[in-house]
């Protein structure tokens, strides 16, 4: 077949089965532009409204599918505005291939319009990426970004293909498989360490399991439940593996961590052992390191070597795709019970009930989300920006089911929320989609409400709205001494702004309103706005302070408060 | 061997960017990188890396692992602990007049280093050794009057048949589009 490089391109994402690109176009990358429509409909295009928005649409559409995102850019500022939603890729290992226009290959080096070295510039945050200087190497390129995306520890690509390139002709034929020297993502673990770790496991008296996102990418869920139910062994999610274990599971325990359930944070100092799957010991997860679980064994299994032993000493670090070492470890532990272990678990955490709701008559923010994380159900989708409203869903989207809480984790990108909402739409089409917003980070890519309308995406955006930066606040009342500095947020009139983008807009100002605007929202066929006009005071509770130990935590407000009324999880 | 020096070869694909690639590494991750020596190898489209680093400020397994994540790095493993052959090659020029010719010659032949450029009021030295000699020659040479130095980096290669970099044949790899969670 013979056809020019932006063909090219696209039959090669035809080819890789993808569905949706998000994208901008512009003067480099014009002749992929002009070959879309002899792709259409097999390959839709969804015009956004910055770049940024496409590569966060990608990612969330990749987190829901379990496919790779793909996104489009143009060169110099397109490329650039792609970089936020590539390093969040690349932070959270999520599949994306990131496609940029390059100015002409005679150009390159001279500053011609609109250069930018893209390919240097995301160098740290990508897993690869490739300038393409020939036509004739484009499958073979996508081909192999595609490969790299998904395999191993994914993440992001990028491939840089200059407007000339694009517009030269080839003979095109899609690779059937890649060669990579370099690239040998490891697959089962070491025999001996897998026996290494069930030996752990039939020594430990009080083991918990610590799963991450690694069990969702693997899709590993199934033999995590048969590991911790035949050991007794309590699980334990970080945010990002949220959904890996059933919420509703006796053994289920919530979030560790800076803003994760007291009881996890003390048993987790307490454990003799931790079997850490498919996550990294991210400083958000254990505290102060050095008097992290200090008194725990640690078996650490993970796709990346690079992780293991990089943050925590670990007995048996074992490299390896989380469900094939889980299903070699499955092959050799006994069944074993830990009943006090788990009994005191439980009994502390009865004690101690991290996420309580403080009972008042003002309208709170906890109270809000978890009105909708109630009403979206294990088979909704929760979307959140970053910040105290993404905290809280957290806390509060308790049965979660794996990909169905929608966040940026390592990266912590604020605005994340409403681009990912599109992109988790069009993933997930006949489901519910709630983008829990703040009213900070909404404010950051509030321009995609036009991607949705112009779409009619029956999103449900609520914009929690404490008129604060909530979680920067929140460090300046207790770490910086109650200064607080550029964090009182002045926001336009959310319900008018929905308007003007033939979105429909609803001002919740009092508790008595909220389920049933939520009930509203949801019965609404098109996208609907919620302006929920929270209390301005609250912060997100358990904490633990900046360079603390998990002992530390700070269960409960150090102010006197309003009693906190238990939540039934 | 060597204190807390670690030396570590690598296998890369000859393409553009690859040093950038892998010195952003270094510099991202915080790698304290000693020296660092490249060129071709015996195979067209790959060069070998030999670099040295100082575990007292780095930890050495993270460098191995970080740069084996490279796509473009075929090969790399930290050799330190095997028996191998590791030499630096330095270009010392010295200044010198008609007195001290001579004797600047003596310390060259004792070090079995050579001269490659003589002029009225300098000459050149290529000494080539592990760093402790050239370390050595340059101290001695530092009484005449060092004008200026080049050091290539050490290179190392394993002793005996075994091969310290070998050339990974690429295995045929696919992958399929995942199903919807």
């Amino acid at each position: 077949m013979r056809m020019n490089g932006g063909h090219a391109v696209l039959e090669s994402l035809v080819r890789e089965g993808v569905e949706y690109v998000w994208g901008y176009p512009g003067g480099a990358n014009l002749p992929l532009y002009d070959a879309l429509p002899d792709y259409h409909p097999r390959l839709k295009h969804i015009l956004v409204r910055h770049e940024q928005a496409a590569a966060h649409a990608a990612d969330a559409y990749a987190r829901v599918t379990g496919r790779v995102g793909v996104c489009f850019g143009t060169s110099g500022p397109g490329a650039t505005n792609l970089t936020t939603g590539i390093a969040n890729a690349w932070m959270d290992s999520v599949p994306l291939v990131a496609i940029t226009g390059q100015v002409v290959t005679g150009l390159i080096g001279r500053d011609g319009f609109q250069e930018a070295d893209i390919t240097g510039i995301t160098l740290p945050v990508t897993k690869h990426s490739r300038l393409v200087l020939r036509a004739d190497d484009i499958p073979v390129a996508i081909k192999e970004a595609f490969h790299i995306a998904r395999t191993g520890r994914p993440g992001p690509v990028l491939v840089d293909i200059p407007r000339d390139v694009l517009q030269q002709f080839i003979e095109f034929d899609y690779p059937k498989t890649v060669r990579l020297r370099g690239y040998r993502p490891p697959g089962a673990g070491d025999p001996a360490l897998v026996q290494h770790a069930a030996d752990l496991i039939a020594e430990s008296q009080k083991p918990l399991i610590l799963a991450g996102h690694g069990i969702l990418l693997s899709r590993a869920w199934d033999e995590l439940r048969e590991l911790s139910e035949r050991c007794h062994i309590p699980v334990i999610s970080t945010l990002l593996g949220l959904g890996s274990f059933p919420g509703d599971h006796p053994l289920y325990l919530g979030m560790p961590g800076m803003h994760g359930m007291y009881w996890n944070n003390i048993a987790m100092t307490k454990a003799d052992l931790l079997i850490a799957i498919g996550m990294r010991f991210d400083d958000r997860v254990t505290g102060r390191l050095r008097d992290f679980a200090t008194q725990a064994k640690k078996i650490h299994i993970d796709i990346d070597p690079a992780e293991l032993e990089k943050n925590v000493p670990t007995a048996a670090p074992i490299a390896g795709d989380v469900k094939t070492v889980l299903r070699q470890l499955l092959e050799i532990v006994q069944p074993a019970r830990h009943e006090e272990w788990v009994t005191w678990i439980e009994e502390f955490r009865a004690e101690h009930p991290s996420i309580a709701i403080p009972e008042t008559e003002k309208l709170l923010p906890q109270t809000v989300i978890k009105a909708i994380c109630d009403t979206v159900g294990g088979d909704g989708y929760v979307v959140t920006g970053v910040g105290q409203h993404q905290m809280w869903a957290a806390q509060y989207y308790w049965n979660t089911k794996p990909g169905h809480f929608v966040t940026s984790g390592g990266l912590g990108t604020m605005g994340y929320e409403v681009p990912a909402a599109v992109g988790t739409q069009f993933g997930a089409p006949n489901s519910q989609v709630w983008a829990v917003c703040g009213d900070g980070g909404f404010q950051m890519t509030q321009y995609e409400l036009a991607t949705v309308a112009e779409n009619q995406l029956p999103i449900k955006f609520a914009i929690i709205n404490n008129s604060y930066l909530g979680m920067v606040r929140q460090w300046q009342e207790l770490f910086y001494k109650n200064n607080l500095v550029a964090v009182k947020m002045f926001s336009p009139d959310f319900v008018k702004l929905a308007e003007a983008y033939g979105i429909l807009g609803l001002r919740v100002t009092d508790k008595a309103q909220v389920d049933g605007a939520i009930d509203y929202a949801n019965k609404h066929a098109g996208p609907v706005l919620i302006d929920f006009r929270v209390d301005e005071s609250e912060n997100v509770y358990p904490m633990v302070p900046p360079g603390a130990a998990l002992f530390e935590t700070i269960d409960q407000p150090p102010v006197p408060q309003p009693t906190r009324v238990p939540v039934q999880a | 061997m060597n204190g807390n020096k670690h030396t570590i070869v690598a296998l890369v694909e000859d393409r553009p960017g690859v040093l950038n690639r892998i010195v952003s590494k270094w510099r991202q991750r915080g790698f304290n990188i000693e020296s660092l020596a490249v060129g071709h190898s015996e195979h067209d489209g790959l060069s070998r890396m030999t670099f040295v680093v100082d575990t007292a400020n780095t930890d050495v397994t993270q460098v191995v692992k970080q740069l084996d994540k490279l796509i473009d790095v075929i090969h790399i493993s930290d050799i330190t602990d095997q028996d191998m052959v590791y030499r630096e090659l330095a270009l010392i020029k010295v200044s010198a007049t008609p007195q001290n010719r001579s004797e600047i010659i003596q310390i060259v032949d004792i070090f079995r280093a050579n001269i490659v450029d003589v002029d009225r009021d300098s000459l050149i030295v290529e000494a080539t050794g592990t760093e402790d000699k050239i370390d050595a020659i340059i101290e001695l040479l530092r009484g005449f009057g060092v004008l200026e130095m080049m050091r290539t980096g050490r290179v190392a290669m394993l002793r005996g048949p075994r091969l310290t970099a070998p050339v990974e044949e690429a295995v045929e790899a696919n992958s399929t589009p995942e199903i919807a969670l």
